[in-house]
């Protein structure tokens, strides 16, 4: 196991690289915001970072991660475009597994750039491949920006591709939602029943908490209205779930999405961008004909990400977490921006993990 | 060294208790002034009892200072992560019987389900401005059970007693607590979500995986758990 100031050593070395490759450097506070994240995360968070008070600030919780400070920071001062680099511990609270470490270091990259976002996310791309060179990776990319087009393009109500989209990092959810949109799955005998009615059905039972009745009785209709949709047509479904199931080098994978275009042709833009980030990264190097895409890549991660997303793996240590991971979080930005947005991608780098497998191979 | 018992300290769980081992032919009894926390073990040698709260018992059993325990499955799971590691579960007591639920008011008839509840977070979320608040004591139970279903939007909120009354009080919009006959929830005009049963809990009499025992400890132990097996 490396030492303490190995790790810190070995990430001063990665993020001096970041530096030269145009990074700043930026070094926000331990401590943030609990109620950004659990505005962001919800409960989930909780399980995942620790939590701690004062009667002044209230709740503030140890960074989990490095991007969500970035974006505050960048959001609120930053000139753009704008490329930052950063070295520190995070945390994470574990209540499961005792061999995951609950701080450690990592090292990022992140890049603010509106003009060109294929080669922003190439940029990253190659810059942690570089990094990690001499290391035996398996490299998982996806693109979780292809699924919401696909989601939106969807012959369904609005309620229901909103429902869906809020679950695309929830895949069981997700799942059900999809088969009971599709008729699949029978309507249950109390919702028959309440879909059954008509007129407004509160009033029997003394109404209680903050949800008002109006609430109550508009989602009643919502249930009627949604009731009566016709189920999600089968050769939709049928391409979305073959869109799931893709998993290939970036381009047959793109072939087959091709095909699957044809009966989901709201995914065609975001093709697009994964083909420019396919030129985009091979113009910087990378054998994008031995690159490994998969569709659902990325779905039970932080939900921040919303198109590009990767990750290298140790394959002969199936126990250790993914050496590095990033994405693009366009999204994000719209959130915490206060009005304001950019596309946004970046990636980290663990120092402590690359010392480990190193050791292993001179061993 | 002698073998330590922990045992809930007061109310119908310690005489309930009390009566299960009796039938068995250990008699427990609380000793000194009817405020003072000492008790005596007749029936079996080398056995001490520790009278404690319910809700200590699974610490003191992870941290190996007391061998046996009596307390509710539910306290146990929600108190130690990877539980099955910690402690070994010996006897079901067949008392104590509660059920860890989620529940929502009566006037909610559009929930039934987990599905429901879901999407009813999401709504509220973007009518009021924060997210559902769920009061509890299960924090850990009922986080992984929710994150498992695949709901979101929902907060959690400490209650620590009379969870029953955070509805009406409107400082959460529904609860996850114990129950045993539901009596109290429809007092309070609450239902249970038909999904919504998030574990089973009865008394159970728990072994410690984190003592060290000497011989003459372990020795102790045999004994006392033949005359409980029978």
């Amino acid at each position: 196991m490396p030492n303490r100031s190995q790790i810190e050593a070995r990430a001063a070395l990665l993020r001096q690289r970041f530096e030269i490759a145009g990074g700043v450097v930026v070094d926000p506070p331990l401590l943030q915001s609990a109620e950004t994240l659990l505005d962001l995360y919800g409960e989930d968070i909780r399980a995942r970072a620790y939590v701690t008070s004062d009667a002044l600030r209230g709740e503030q919780m140890l960074r989990p991660d490095y991007t969500l400070p970035v974006v505050q920071m960048h959001m609120a001062a930053g000139a753009e475009p704008a490329r930052y680099t950063y070295a520190g511990p995070v945390f994470r609270r574990q209540e499961q597994d005792p061999d995951r470490a609950n701080e450690f270091v990592q090292v990022g990259y992140e890049v603010f750039d509106r003009t060109d976002p294929a080669a922003a996310d190439a940029e990253v791309f190659a810059l942690v491949s570089l990094q990690l060179r001499g290391l035996e990776l398996r490299v998982a990319t996806g693109d979780i920006g292809i699924l919401m087009a696909a989601v939106e393009g969807l012959s369904t109500t609005p309620a229901r591709k909103a429902a869906l989209r809020r679950h695309i990092w929830r895949p069981r959810r997700f799942r059900a939602l999809l088969d009971r949109f599709a008729g699949r799955t029978p309507m249950s005998e109390s919702r028959k029943k309440l879909v059954s009615t008509t007129g407004p059905l509160t009033g029997t039972a003394p109404e209680i908490g903050k949800r008002r009745a109006t609430e109550i009785d508009a989602r009643v209709d919502t249930l009627r209205a949604d009731a009566m949709a016709p189920p999600i047509a089968e050769h939709q479904m049928a391409a979305l779930e073959a869109l799931l199931a893709v998993r290939e080098t970036v381009p047959y994978a793109l072939e087959q999405m091709r095909d699957i275009a044809v009966d989901l042709p709201a995914i065609l833009p975001a093709l697009e961008r994964l083909d420019a980030r396919a030129a985009a990264m091979k113009a910087r190097g990378i054998d994008i004909d031995r690159l490994d895409f998969e569709a659902s890549y990325g779905r039970t991660s932080m939900e921040y990400y919303d198109g590009f997303v990767f990750g290298f793996y140790a394959e002969r240590r199936p126990d250790l977490p993914p050496i590095a991971t990033g994405g693009r979080y366009d999204a994000l930005t719209r959130l915490l921006g206060q009005g304001g947005e950019i596309p946004a991608v970046g990636g980290v780098i663990r120092p402590d993990l690359i010392l480990t497998l190193e050791g292993e191979t001179r061993s | 060294m002698s073998v330590k018992l922990g045992v809930p300290s007061k109310g119908r769980l310690m005489e309930k208790t009390f009566d299960w081992f009796a039938k068995r032919g250990i008699t427990l009894s609380r000793t000194g002034s009817d405020r003072e926390y000492a008790g005596a073990v007749d029936g079996v040698e080398g056995v001490d009892l520790v009278l404690l709260s319910a809700g200590e018992i699974p610490r003191e059993l992870a941290a190996g200072r007391i061998h046996l325990g009596v307390t509710g499955t539910d306290l146990v799971h929600e108190k130690l992560p990877r539980w099955e590691q910690q402690v070994e579960e010996l006897e079901l007591m067949g008392f104590g019987e509660a059920d860890l639920i989620l529940a929502v008011p009566q006037c909610w008839i559009d929930v039934d389900t987990l599905e429901d509840l879901d999407s009813v977070s999401s709504a509220f979320r973007a009518a009021h401005g924060h997210r559902l608040r769920i009061a509890t004591k299960y924090h850990r139970l009922i986080r992984e059970f929710l994150t498992d279903a695949g709901v979101a939007d929902y907060q959690l909120v400490d209650s620590q007693g009379a969870t029953e009354g955070t509805v009406k009080n409107e400082t959460a919009e529904m609860i996850a607590d114990i129950t045993s006959t539901g009596e109290t929830l429809r007092a309070n005009h609450l239902k249970i979500l038909s999904d919504g049963l998030v574990l089973r809990s009865q008394a159970t009499l728990w072994r410690s995986r984190m003592t060290k025992c000497t011989a003459e400890e372990k020795a102790t132990l045999r004994r006392l758990l033949a005359m409980i097996e029978r």
